[in-house]
């Protein structure tokens, strides 16, 4: 394998948080049928109030299941979509302010060190562009890199994500999935950046190309010291590749812990149903489970007091009316569970 | 030994498409006994949906099947006549698909979609098949069914959806159930719960169930025996804790290393190269070009199924002088 590195990286690694979402709110308004009386009728509370930070060379994993708005937090980081309220902080840069002020050049180059790869390499691939096309894109826009060295370049980024120099001059038809996702994540790491938020990378993909995928976003941030931010619902691969993993519930992260603390000790009662939902690939592990009843309720009118109440087997009168607070248990372990507040009493 | 329910011999399925003969199934053997969950487990393309499509005589054109036998409690199904085998889907043999808001009509209300089922297959009047929606939908765990069968496929969820797919398949008390990927969709908490469901109602109605799946936890959490399919060929049929304990196909090993666990990290195993093409598939057993132990023979000759330890069925030519790498310690 070839050395790649990315110039001037090494002297930017020391201090430790890289990305702070600090009070995030977005809530989209739901308006009634109608042309002329278009009346808002209620709010979606997509991510309401959400607080983290991703460490340098970290895999951050965001977990939760469909509707929770992992990836409404995704766009609101890279500010694909206005936030209601909250700040993003990227290094030193305040994201939301970044994008605001009308300064092109800061804008672009803010946009260089934060990518995101997407959940469907089969849509988010132009069908009438050559992987040639599509990789060397990102050196219009940025001007990084001089024409005279973007094949080269191309060809370094192929290689670095597994793929031959010949598949250059193909079109993304002539690909599998696994392979689409390679290509990618090249468009991705052509502009090098700092900070690369994957959605749901490897859910399409089938298992023996899964591995492929996730051991190469492994690899990349040990060779490219890439920071990632792993949103998925699928806990085995979350807990293969994060270092630390936040669980979504209805907008709320209800608990956060390194990964190893999570899966061995959730305190949540949703993260423990979570984690007890998913099959084991092993005959011999047959657990007892806690199957949740019901559905995510919907979030336009989410539960009072603790968001996830209605579902959790354990919940007491308190949980109806107050929300509890995100209760540091441990320096390295937050939950949102009133049951975890060692100053109450039941 | 309980009696066999459905036998499978030598089943091909191509599908003959102007690029070329797709191999989707080719020569795929497997029983079922009464009473059992069998799991059917493939990546894309190895041929787990074409294989429940065949057996139920609906595969879409360009598929043929051309060769084998299906016998149904004795009967070739193949050799039915298409009159025949109307009465037979649905009501002996029922099937529920991955996705459950294309498998239900949108422009009919539920009521109307399990009611023409029960009055397709059973001679009943319109306030006793209405009945029994009811109760089917109750069964399923569907609240409120009386007023919510009067909704449309739209306005229920997605585990919803497929609780209600479910309860169709189950109208004629079906004594085959070929679940197609049934919780693929869904999240995992709604996963677990269909699984329940779908457990309970084997046992409820002495199903015999085929779970179709990807997902290796699903198989091992719900099935007592399963086929592992690769490219439209059998690799390996074993006792589920046999095949995890003692995989003997190299491809199953590989699978079973390459998924990440919940209970444990470790190093992934990748499986290099891709799914192949099933137009021109690779000569000799379909899995050489990917296999770490391949020799000259994998190139050369088909492998055969062979049963290596009673119940235990390996197509490799190999399998004799391998040790698996995956062959787990404990």
């Amino acid at each position: 394998m070839a050395k790649y590195s990315f110039k001037g990286r090494e002297k930017s690694l020391t201090s430790s948080d890289l990305v702070k979402v600090k009070n995030l709110v977005k809530h989209f308004p739901v308006y009634s049928r109608g042309v002329l009386l278009k009346k808002q009728i209620g709010i979606v509370h997509a991510v309401d109030n959400i607080d983290f930070d991703i460490r340098r060379k970290e895999t951050f994993g965001l977990v939760g299941e469909s509707g929770c708005g992992k990836t409404t937090t995704a766009r609101l980081i890279l500010n694909l979509i206005e936030p209601t309220s909250g700040d993003v902080f990227f290094k030193e840069d305040n994201v939301f302010e970044k994008f605001r002020s009308a300064d092109k050049k800061e804008k672009l180059r803010l946009r260089r060190k934060m990518q995101l790869i997407f959940q469907n390499p089969y849509g988010s691939l132009d069908p009438r562009m050559t992987v040639f096309d599509i990789i060397s894109e990102p050196f219009i826009i940025h001007k990084h890199i001089p024409k005279n060295q973007w094949k080269e370049k191309v060809y370094e980024l192929l290689e670095l994500v597994g793929l031959e120099e010949y598949h250059a001059e193909r079109y993304p038809h002539e690909f599998s999935g696994g392979q689409r996702q390679r290509i990618c994540i090249a468009r991705a790491l052509a502009v090098e950046p700092e900070f690369l938020i994957a959605d749901e990378p490897v859910s399409s993909l089938d298992v023996s190309i899964k591995a492929q995928i996730l051991n190469l976003l492994g690899e990349l941030q040990e060779r490219v010291g890439l920071t990632y931010l792993y949103i998925s619902h699928d806990l085995s691969s979350v807990r293969q590749i994060s270092h630390r993993v936040a669980v979504m519930y209805l907008g709320e992260i209800v608990e956060l812990a390194d990964t190893d603390e999570l899966f061995k000790e959730p305190l949540h009662p949703y993260t423990r149903a979570l984690i007890q939902a998913v099959p084991i690939p092993d005959p011999k592990a047959k657990t007892m489970k806690i199957v949740l009843p019901g559905e995510v309720p919907s979030p336009i009118n989410p539960p009072s007091g603790c968001r996830f109440h209605p579902r959790c087997p354990q919940a007491k009168p308190v949980c109806k009316e107050k929300k509890s607070e995100l209760l540091a248990i441990s320096p390295k372990h937050m939950v949102m569970c009133h049951l975890c507040n060692p100053r109450m009493q039941f | 030994m309980t009696e066999t329910i459905l036998n499978i011999e030598g089943l091909k399925t191509y599908f003959f498409t102007e690029a070329g003969i797709v191999k989707a199934v080719d020569n795929i053997s497997f029983n079922l006994r009464k009473g059992e969950s069998l799991g059917l487990v493939g990546e894309s393309g190895s041929g787990k949906t074409v294989t429940a499509l065949s057996v139920l005589r609906v595969v879409p054109k360009p598929g043929r099947t051309i060769d084998g036998k299906v016998e149904f409690n004795g009967e070739d199904l193949l050799e039915k006549t298409e009159k025949e085998m109307q009465r037979i889907r649905g009501s002996a043999i029922a099937i529920t698909f991955q996705d459950p808001s294309s498998s239900l009509d949108p422009v009919y209300n539920i009521e109307t979609q399990l009611c023409d089922v029960i009055m397709a297959h059973e001679t009943v009047s319109k306030t006793e098949a209405r009945k029994k929606v009811i109760e089917l939908l109750e069964v399923v765990g569907i609240p409120e069914a009386e007023t919510r069968m009067r909704e449309y496929p739209h306005q229920f969820s997605g585990g919803m959806k497929q609780r209600v797919a479910i309860a169709r398949a189950l109208a004629c008390e079906p004594t085959l159930l070929f679940a197609d990927e049934p919780t693929t969709n869904l999240d995992v908490t709604i996963q677990a719960q269909v699984l329940n469901l779908l457990n309970d109602l084997k046992k409820k109605f002495g199903m015999s169930l085929v779970m179709i799946t990807h997902d290796m936890g699903i198989i091992a959490e719900m099935t007592t025996r399963t086929v592992v399919l690769y490219a439209g060929r059998v690799c390996e049929i074993a006792k589920t804790y046999d095949l995890f304990e003692r995989p003997r196909h190299p491809y199953t090993e590989a699978l079973l290393a390459a998924v990440p666990r919940l209970d444990m990290r470790k190093t992934l195993r990748v499986i290099p190269g891709n799914i192949p093409n099933l137009i021109e598939p690779p000569a000799g057993c379909r899995f050489h070009p990917r296999c770490d132990y391949a020799k000259q023979i994998c190139k050369e000759d088909v492998p055969v199924l062979e049963e290596i330890e009673p119940g235990h069925f390996v197509a490799c030519h190999e399998w004799r002088n391998i040790r698996l790498k995956g062959e787990r310690s404990h």
